[in-house]
């Protein structure tokens, strides 16, 4: 599977995951470190890399999709290599996220859950992230956005690009 | 045991060991707790909060299916509270449920249905067509099972099923919320999931979520058409159970019964798999004395069960070459009826329809498969479950219970006890041993082998035959079966014979036998009382070896020649193809 002009898949990345599972083999429920290790390797848990933990970790393919599915941090399909979360929890929606969200939207001409065709952004929407205070609160990959709006969210996404 | 606790429930005083749940202690009182995702030693997670109790001194309701009893604990079954509780609850329930109650395989066997009446439950939700803004996951490409999550209430039982009865967890939650749904990775196929067939999970299913792909009407129709021959061939097992869809006790045998309602249903020619059952012993039979006089390769494994061949091509293909060449009674029979019998009949096979009935759901798959045929022609057309048999027999209004018991009334009919006990696990490896034995030592020898038989999920034994030590084991079910191989990769012990059923207990327990509620499932050992009857059989019949039987003789005489012939191989055995799940995109 190709990506944004990049192998999905490399030798060098599965070596990692190879790794990464006989390390956690070592511990009790090895399955969840290991999608974690595998999302943040690969950007996503799509079915090919299922059947090798499937094998590995000697669990059924099923119920290894099932925990990718049901965690909203993992996904079947590669999301782009930066991620815009907007929280759409109670405290941020009644302070306008549904606006910032769709301005983002607007900006990068994909609805939420999608990823630019460059590959570059993927935009989300999210439930609570626990900083109700700050409201409406986005992040941009690991760093937190307190007190958006509209304006200064455009602002923000401009001022991301410029460091790309 | 632990000691015993005495606690009140609905103010009957009642006293049980100390790890009983308050489920369970109900029942000792005589008091019926509503359940609908609790079964016994495979589902006990507690999801469908329709057992809820109120518990003196205890905050809210608690499930009954996981409470541990405890002394003196004061338990209320039938508060206003606890009754308007499972009310909504089971409303809940229904709203995400489609109801075509009419044409659902379950409709005499469904647990939830049952439940809604006992509690007269509004049905405001679903009438709101709430169900419609889920995501369905309707599959039925398979040809053998279909997985229609519109009915699907959530349980979970079916996950726990395959995972706990086939060791495989081929099904599983997907998604979450109000998105969930059950089934394979992904709304993948399920002939692309790795799926034997094997049907734990539409027994254990509630509902009719789950179940097999429905023939019922491709079969009525082949009666209804004036130009075609209809034969029917009906398996060891099938007799054990069908009794059961028509209030018959567990374990009674319905022989005569069955064959009358074919009768009734207007099949023109009916055969009985056990005559190919004897057939298979005689090509298997000597097989292994081929493999094992000529240096073959052994352990020879047997063929009989389409979820082991299924479970074997797909997770230990290195061991086909272990497997005999024989076909299972099912297709041999089917050649034959389009071959010998369409001969005798005087017929183009192309006239004639071959339908089985089966215990088993791999069955259909089985008779699917493009090797099972000649010149465009399938050699079993039709597979039908002992369940959709019972269905098709209601549907026709045949009173099967005052049915004068019949004959089968055709040339492949007749068996030998052996035959019979195909259907249990261990049967096919005892029926073998009764000619293996008897044609190497040269002389009549022992008709019984009782160390093969029994519910262990692995039985081994050793026999000395003609100054031969012959080791034999007994595997059944997918968990043993993936024990057991893998023992056999890296274990020293060594084997000549070894007998796999894709269920636990063997084909009286097949995913198309009559579905038993939860409730009595724990309470009655159902395998071991249907495969009595295929044992009682046996003891009655007057031949107990294959090779004994005359119309076997015969068979031989006019038209196979002798066992492995030429034709014998061109008509009765096959090859198998290593096949790998979740290879589709």
């Amino acid at each position: 599977m190709i990506v944004s002009g990049k192998q999905l898949i490399t030798e060098e990345k599965l070596a990692h995951l190879y790794a990464s599972m006989e390390e956690n083999k070592k511990k009790p429920g090895p399955l969840m470190p290991t999608l974690h290790e595998a999302q943040k390797i690969f950007g996503c848990v799509p079915l090919s890399i299922q059947k090798i933990i499937s094998r590995e970790l000697d669990q059924s393919i099923a119920k290894i999709n099932g925990v990718v599915t049901f965690y909203s941090q993992f996904s079947i399909e590669p999301k782009g290599e930066n991620i815009i979360n907007v929280c759409l929890g109670t405290a941020c929606y009644v302070r306008g996220s549904q606006g910032i969200l769709d301005a983002f939207s607007d900006e990068l001409k994909i609805a939420p859950g999608e990823t630019t065709a460059d590959g570059i952004f993927t935009l989300q929407a999210t439930r609570c992230i626990g900083a109700c205070g700050l409201a409406p609160v986005i992040t941009v990959n690991q760093t937190v956005h307190g007190n958006c709006s509209v304006q200064n969210a455009k602002e923000i996404l401009k001022n991301f690009k410029k460091t790309l | 045991m632990s000691n015993l606790v005495t606690l009140t429930i609905d103010g009957r005083p009642v006293s049980v060991p100390g790890d009983y749940t308050v489920l369970r202690a109900a029942e000792v009182a005589g008091i019926k707790i509503p359940r609908l995702c609790f079964l016994e030693g495979i589902h006990e997670a507690s999801n469908c909060r329709v057992c809820v109790v109120k518990i003196e001194g205890q905050k809210g309701l608690k499930t009954s299916c996981s409470t541990q009893v405890q002394d003196g604990m004061i338990i209320k079954t039938n508060t206003k509270e606890v009754y308007d509780t499972v009310s909504f609850n089971l409303e809940l329930l229904a709203g995400n449920h489609k109801f075509e109650c009419w044409k659902c395989s379950r409709e005499n066997s469904c647990e939830f249905l049952d439940l809604l009446r006992r509690y007269n439950v509004e049905n405001d939700f679903s009438n709101a067509k709430l169900f419609d803004q889920k995501d369905i996951l309707f599959n039925d490409t398979s040809g053998a099972m279909v997985i229609d999550s519109s009915k699907c209430v959530l349980c979970g039982r079916c996950v726990s099923a395959c995972e706990k009865l086939s060791g495989l967890g081929i099904l599983n939650f997907n998604k979450r919320g109000s998105k969930t749904f059950v089934g394979p990775a992904l709304f993948h196929n399920l002939e692309d999931s790795g799926c034997i067939y094997c049907g734990k999970c539409i027994q254990a299913c509630p509902t009719g979520a789950l179940r097999e792909d429905d023939q019922i009407k491709t079969f009525e129709r082949a009666l209804r058409d004036p130009n075609k021959v209809v034969v029917v061939q009906v398996a060891p097992a099938v007799r054990a159970a069908l009794g059961e869809e028509f209030g018959y006790k567990i374990g009674t045998n319905v022989e005569g019964q069955l064959f009358a309602s074919l009768k009734e249903l207007g099949v023109n020619e009916i055969i009985d798999t056990n005559f190919t059952a004897d057939l298979t012993i005689m090509e298997e039979g000597h097989e292994f004395i081929n493999r094992l006089n000529h240096q073959g390769v052994l352990p020879m494994f047997t063929s009989c069960s389409p979820g082991w061949i299924n479970y074997l091509e797909m997770y230990y293909p290195e061991y086909i070459p272990n497997l005999s060449s024989c076909k299972s009674p099912q297709q041999m029979a089917g050649a034959l009826i389009k071959t010998y019998y369409a001969e005798r009949l005087n017929k183009a096979a192309k006239d004639i329809v071959s339908v089985s009935i089966m215990p088993c759901v791999a069955k259909k798959a089985e008779a699917k498969r493009p090797e099972m045929g000649r010149d465009g022609l399938r050699d079993v057309d039709i597979v039908l479950t002992t369940r959709e048999l019972a269905r098709l027999i209601r549907h026709q209004g045949i009173p099967f219970r005052d049915l004068e018991p019949s004959k089968p009334f055709g040339a492949l009919a007749s068996y030998t006890g052996a035959a019979s006990i195909f259907g249990a696990s261990g049967g096919v490896m005892e029926a073998a041993l009764r000619t293996v034995s008897e044609i190497l030592e040269g002389h009549s020898t022992p008709i019984e082998f009782t160390e093969v038989r029994g519910s262990e999920e692995i039985k081994e034994a050793t026999y000395t035959i003609h100054g031969n030590e012959i080791r034999v084991a007994v595997v059944q079910g997918g968990r043993a079966i993936k024990e057991f191989l893998e023992h056999m990769k890296t274990g020293t012990k060594t084997y000549h014979f070894v007998e796999f059923m894709g269920c636990v207990g063997g084909c009286v327990n097949g995913g198309g036998q009559p579905i038993v509620p939860a409730e009595i499932q724990e309470k009655v050992d159902v395998r071991a009382k249907r495969a009595k009857v295929l044992y009682a059989i046996d003891e009655a019949t007057e031949f107990r070896k294959s090779h004994l039987n005359p119309a076997i003789q015969e068979i031989y005489e006019s038209f196979l020649d002798k066992p492995n012939s030429h034709l014998a191989h061109t008509l009765l055995h096959t090859k198998y193809t290593k096949r790998s799940p979740y290879s589709g995109s």
